[in-house]
């Protein structure tokens, strides 16, 4: 995994003045990258060969139900009238109705958008630390039967599909082995997230499952590294003590790393809830955007794909700012 | 400059000799390679030649719906009463021809653009990334499902998005390893001998990132299975009901309890091949990085 | 045993003993030395002598893959081998202590700068209290002419330049006043001028804390003028020690004395004795002399067995069975022979007004010189003066320039890729890193054939030049077969010179091309070189940080500053009547060989 993210390169070349100078420009290639995206995203129902309306439509589409539709779409203005009637209906929080539905997406959305953060939430917040103190035990020790061992799990963990795993756990804690979660977790409209923890156990833990090893295993190979390097010997020929090598001298190195790999990680969650939560016909967004691509309702479909990028870019660039806050090196350069 | 002196001098206590040449053949001698590499083989095997050893028709109703085993369906029958056998030993082909298509479209775009990035250097290199930083933006499925929310579940249509949300992540990972290289001398010795930038590429860089490329290669066909697989489960397969592993696994979830084989074996199946070959690709991650000691 | 009764010695390491932990194989074999409080001792050798290895016994620390297998080690009456982890710890930092080869990476970049000084004293709770550990790293840094401000020790590693990260590592080493410090070269990726500073600060340390030091190098002018005592490793073995004098002026084993001669010297003038063959790695070295395949005087009983440590004078050792004939036959210093002069009517390279730019920078201001044929133009600068720059833009590898380049009076486009086949095989270039410099999937000669694609040669013709200039360099031909990393450094800047002769070019430009090599290494190149400019008539643009080598092997000389050349001129006229303050400078600071023996003397044979 690379250090340093090619936009934190860029930002380097571009020699802006100070702390506030390289965020500034940071916010400012997030900004543009979801421009990029809000583009590509209209542009995917535009390069159709027919038209979005036809394609929703099918074959038993009439001259005059095409027409209906196409209006009310907007697909009888210019492209561009278009995009910034989308971009438009996106900042506002109001992008129009679901095709299947005919109610506005949003309200549809918010409640999911709810369930979903918090079942996210709570598998960052296990499998965070987790993974960081796994990462740099098998560091420590590694090359030891148990980082042998833990390493070889991980890696097996890892290349498995996670709804492979939510269908081990299922099999495991909800059908005949033991009975002690509910297979499905189907959230009563109205009610929050945290008053139904039982529903959410078996999707986080499926979440926590799948990231974890990622994690760790890059943290490992970050510490490695670090703890390889001159000045970790050095520490230790100065008759530093070990504990403290590794936790104020080797730790501080290795998070600019970690950073990096937690945002793509945390990336992947919100990607990764539309698999898991499908398995566990979890009450929240990757259900929606499942049945909103099976039903073909794609503007609800741009609308989770531009939350998504949203949190994927948000999530970066907070990496990307911890990053520059933990390396003295990109820190300094105040002018 | 004089960096490379001292480095001369600090490598002077005998470092185990770490060939750069063999990395492929370094790593075979690792168990952890071994055993991706068998289960691997086996996969593909089934999934080639399984079709040939099908005892029944997959789309032929032979029982009641989630039978249990019996002498006839050994591992019973699915949700239409289908052998679950016949659909397992049918249902890698597509999988596997789907994954390996696309990551050798992937990958091979990936280490071109790569390669000149590294190679360019300067703004060619930073237009490159930041196209891959937008590609990037994207989680990988969610990019394969706004395309089929658009144009539907076609087969080209998921082969050209897995390749396209490969294609970033390896020219990331290709321009990492290929950036310390083209640093070295012999890359300039080869500009002023006036070579062409792709000459270049292919002869004097490519063969000095072969360890990463491999790596990177097995961990992407692990992705582009798992994707592929997640999208049928989701039931985006070109063909519904074509015998398919990832297909199997969600018209089935549903009797788990009933009929565990019909769900289950697939899963297990997919499941193997995604650990098969990422244990090849740590394999020979570790092969590369010298990091095995004494364990072959 | 306490350290009242050690005799005065910081340091006493007996039979050391150091093998590969894997293999068993020793790196280091029965080395025995003591250094007396206050003495520095200098641990020389070449790359693979063990000598970074042994100095890290006296902390009794063991590198990956590395294991202290015998012998002891005795640190102000402490026997170190006998610590446990604990007591190694505890010694560490406070008995003895380290200053690595390196500051760059030695310092870790997420810590402050007084965060490191205090914690040398913390860990080992110096002083009692912080106030008094606060004053101490004062101190420290008014030792090593630093600033001691409390902004100053805010800063990060990285905004220090190296000599100053050294300075800070040398304060941090310095700091519990330890009773021997062990230093690794730790001028080895500086200035000249930078290194001056910092060998001065070395010195002044030493003497004010009164603290033993072992220093470890390669560079035989650097401690010469540093050490009281030097004890020289071949193969693992300690083959001769002695006081400093000694050693420069009267050294008895012919490794020693080939070694001094193998050094280049700014006085004067000389060819440059190399040693021939290389150094036996751990595992293949023979039973008796590990020299004796590589000396010039040896006898059968050299290959039966070892030598015992012979008395030579008072305090001076050395095991060779020959110190007689050695001190007889062995000149330690040869004086050049001519070179013919170059024919400067025919200027072959004429460089005018040439402007380089790194992005919107100009980093190369307005240069003009011109190479004639059969002429060594050395370019000299310190890191950072655009010397590299210069010749990077002449063999078209760099193509931000302006001004004029011409050969044969024909001028050449900015970049490689649009010269002729004829610029490019008239112009060849020879880096700096042999280890980069060849690609390491590529045999031997794959590489060396690649220029002769220019020429369209077919593929018999193509082996036998192949085979043909490997002679010239003095290679064997299956070397053609080879892979780089089968080669030994030398070997690989003989294939890398190959690949540029290979094609009969009229111009080297060589850049740096011992800078990497061991000093007797470095002489066997710098003669080929000499041979080769002689026997093909070659001009060669010489570009160079070391100013005594540039006696060796170039006629003219120019002396490059922040992008100019400030003097220029014929070697002997600007090495001994330097007008610029710059050169003075250099000059002054450049690291000389104090050897008062200019001949064999014959009455040591009787």
């Amino acid at each position: 995994m690379t250090k340093n993210s090619p936009s934190l390169r860029l930002s380097r070349r571009l020699r802006p003045r100070g702390l506030a100078g390289l965020v500034a420009v940071r916010i400012a290639l997030a900004v543009l990258t979801l421009v990029v995206v809000s583009i590509i995203v209209f542009a995917s129902t535009q390069l159709l060969p027919g038209n979005a309306a036809k394609a929703k439509l099918g074959k038993q589409a009439t001259r005059a139900s095409l027409t209906a539709l196409e209006k009310q779409l907007g697909l009888d203005q210019s492209a561009f009238h278009q995009y910034v009637h989308f971009v438009g209906g996106l900042l506002r929080g109001d992008p129009g109705n679901s095709l299947t539905s005919g109610q506005p997406i949003m309200a549809d959305l918010t409640p999911r958008l709810a369930n979903s953060a918090f079942l996210v939430l709570v598998a960052a917040a296990i499998s965070i630390p987790l993974s960081l103190l796994i990462g740099s035990v098998a560091a420590v020790r590694r090359d030891g039967i148990l980082d042998e061992i833990s390493s070889f799990l991980q890696r097996v963990l890892a290349s498995i599909p996670e709804f492979v795993i939510g269908l081990a756990l299922i099999a495991l804690f909800a059908t005949s082995v033991l009975q002690v979660f509910p297979a499905v977790s189907i959230i009563p409209p109205g009610s929050p997230p945290w008053s139904n923890l039982d529903a959410i156990w078996l999707p986080a833990l499926t979440l926590v499952l799948v990231v974890t090893p990622n994690i760790a295993l890059i943290m490992r190979a970050a510490m490695i590294e670090v703890l390889e390097s001159d000045y970790i010997e050095s520490a230790r020929l100065t008759g530093v003590p070990e504990r403290r090598i590794v936790v104020r001298h080797a730790l501080p190195n290795a998070l600019a790393p970690a950073f990096q790999v937690i945002a793509l990680n945390l990336a992947y969650l919100a990607g990764g809830v539309i698999v898991v939560e499908s398995v566990f016909s979890y009450t929240g967004v990757g259900v929606a955007m499942r049945d909103a691509v099976l039903n073909r309702d794609f503007p609800t479909a741009q609308v989770v794909t531009m939350i998504i990028a949203g949190v994927y870019v948000v999530t970066n660039l907070a990496a990307d700012i911890g990053t520059i806050l933990v390396t003295p090196r990109l820190r300094t350069r105040l002018a | 400059m004089t960096i490379d002196l001292a480095q001369t001098i600090a490598n002077e206590a005998p470092a185990p000799v770490v060939r750069t040449r063999g990395v492929l053949r370094r790593s075979l001698r690792l168990w952890r390679t071994r055993i991706g590499l068998a289960i691997t083989v086996a996969l593909v095997l089934v999934a080639i030649f399984g079709p040939y050893f099908a005892p029944h028709d997959p789309s032929a109703l032979l029982g009641r719906p989630y039978q249990v085993p019996s002498p006839g369906l050994p591992l019973g029958a699915d949700y239409l009463g289908q052998d679950v056998l016949s659909r397992f030993l049918y249902g890698g082909r597509s999988i596997l021809l789907v994954s390996v298509i696309s990551t050798v479209l992937g990958v091979g775009g990936g280490v071109l653009i790569g390669l000149w990035a590294a190679l360019s250097k300067g703004w060619v290199d930073n237009a490159l990334l930041r196209g891959t930083d937008i590609l990037l933006a994207f989680p990988q499925i969610l990019l394969a499902l706004i395309v089929i929310a658009t144009v539907g579940p076609k087969t080209w249509l998921i082969v050209l998005t897995v390749a396209l949300t490969t294609l970033p992540r390896t020219v990331r990972v290709i321009r990492g390893a290929a950036t310390s290289v083209v640093e070295r001398e012999f890359v300039d010795a080869a500009r002023a001998n006036g070579d062409s930038q792709l000459r270049i590429a292919l002869v004097e860089v490519l063969p000095n990132v072969i360890g990463a490329l491999g790596v990177e290669t097995t961990f992407r066909l692990t992705y582009a299975v798992q994707l592929i697989a997640a999208l049928a489960f989701l039931g985006f397969a070109a063909n519904p009901n074509e015998p398919n592993w990832g297909t199997m696994v969600s018209q089935n979830s549903s009797a788990l309890t009933l009929q565990p084989n019909a769900p289950l074996v697939p899963a297990v199946a997919i499941a193997l091949l995604t650990v098969g070959v990422g244990l090849v690709g740590d394999g020979i991650a570790r092969a590369a990085a010298g990091i095995d000691r004494g364990t072959s | 045993m306490s350290a009242a009764d050690d005799g005065g010695r910081a340091v006493r390491v007996e039979g050391l003993r150091i093998e590969v932990a894997a293999s068993g194989h020793d790196i280091v074999t029965d080395v025995s030395f003591e250094i007396g409080r206050g003495q520095v001792l200098a641990l020389v050798g070449e790359s693979g002598s063990g000598k970074t290895t042994a100095a890290l016994a006296l902390l009794a620390h063991e590198r990956r893959g590395v294991r202290i297998a015998g012998g002891r080690v005795t640190v102000g009456g402490v026997d170190m081998f006998a610590l446990d982890k604990r007591g190694r710890r505890d010694a560490r930092g406070k008995l003895v202590s380290y200053v690595p080869q390196d500051p760059g990476t030695a310092l870790n970049p997420a810590r402050r700068i007084g965060a490191h000084l205090i914690e040398a004293l913390e860990v080992h709770d110096w002083g009692g209290s912080d106030q008094r550990r606060r004053e101490r790293v004062a101190e420290m840094m008014r030792e090593v002419s630093l600033p001691d401000d409390p902004e100053f020790l805010r800063r990060y590693p990285h905004q220090l330049s190296g000599g100053q990260q050294q300075r800070v590592c040398i304060a941090m080493a310095f700091a519990c006043q330890p009773a021997v410090v062990v230093l690794d070269e730790p001028t080895t990726g500086l200035d000249v001028t930078t290194q001056a500073h910092v060998l001065a600060t070395i010195r002044r340390i030493t003497s004010a804390e009164g603290a033993a030091a072992l220093y470890v190098s390669h560079d035989l002018s650097v401690v010469s003028s540093l050490a009281d005592r030097v004890a020289v490793m071949y193969a693992g073995r300690l083959v001769e020690q002695g006081s400093a004098e000694t050693i420069f002026t009267a050294a008895a084993h012919p490794y020693t004395r080939q070694l001094i001669a193998a050094v280049p010297r700014i006085e004067v003038a000389r060819s440059l004795a190399a040693i021939p063959g290389r150094a036996p790695s751990p595992g293949s070295r023979p039973p008796g002399c590990p020299f004796e395949p590589r000396c010039a005087i040896r006898i059968a009983e050299c290959r039966e067995r070892l030598p015992e440590a012979a008395v030579v004078g008072p305090g001076h050792t050395a095991r060779c069975l020959r110190i007689a004939e050695s001190k007889a036959t062995l000149a330690t210093t040869t004086p050049a022979p001519i070179v013919a002069g170059a024919d400067h009517a025919e200027g072959i390279v004429r460089v005018g007004g040439l402007r380089a730019y790194y992005g919107d920078s100009e980093v190369v201001h307005d240069v003009t010189f011109a190479v004639a044929r059969r002429e060594c133009l050395a370019l000299v600068g310190e890191s950072g003066s655009g010397k590299t720059t210069v010749s990077r833009c002449v063999a078209g590898l760099h193509d931000g320039w302006d001004g004029t380049v011409t050969l044969h009076d024909a001028e050449l486009p900015r970049s490689a890729r649009h010269r002729t086949r004829a610029m490019k095989r008239d112009i060849q270039y020879i880096f700096q890193n042999p280890y980069g410099s060849l690609n390491p999937r590529r045999t031997v000669g794959q590489s060396v054939a690649r220029p002769l694609a220019l020429l369209g040669e077919d593929r018999r013709t193509v082996r036998k030049q192949v085979a043909g200039i490997l002679e010239r360099v003095s290679l064997p031909p299956q070397y053609a077969a080879k892979y780089p990393d089968e080669l030994s450094g030398g070997e690989r800047q003989r294939v890398a010179i190959a690949r540029a002769l290979v094609c009969r070019p009229k111009v080297l430009l060589c850049d740096e091309v011992t800078s990497a090599l061991d000093v007797s290494v470095q002489a066997a190149i710098v003669t080929l070189l000499r041979e080769l400019q002689e026997d093909l008539g070659l001009s060669i643009l010489f570009v160079t940080h070391n100013l005594p080598l540039v006696r060796s092997i170039a006629q003219r000389v120019a002396v490059m500053q922040d992008g100019r050349i400030v003097e220029a001129g014929s070697v002997d006229q600007v090495l001994e009547r330097p007008e610029h303050d710059y050169t003075r400078r250099l000059l002054a600071d450049a690291p000389r060989l104090s050897d008062a023996d200019p001949a064999p003397d014959p009455r040591a044979v009787s």
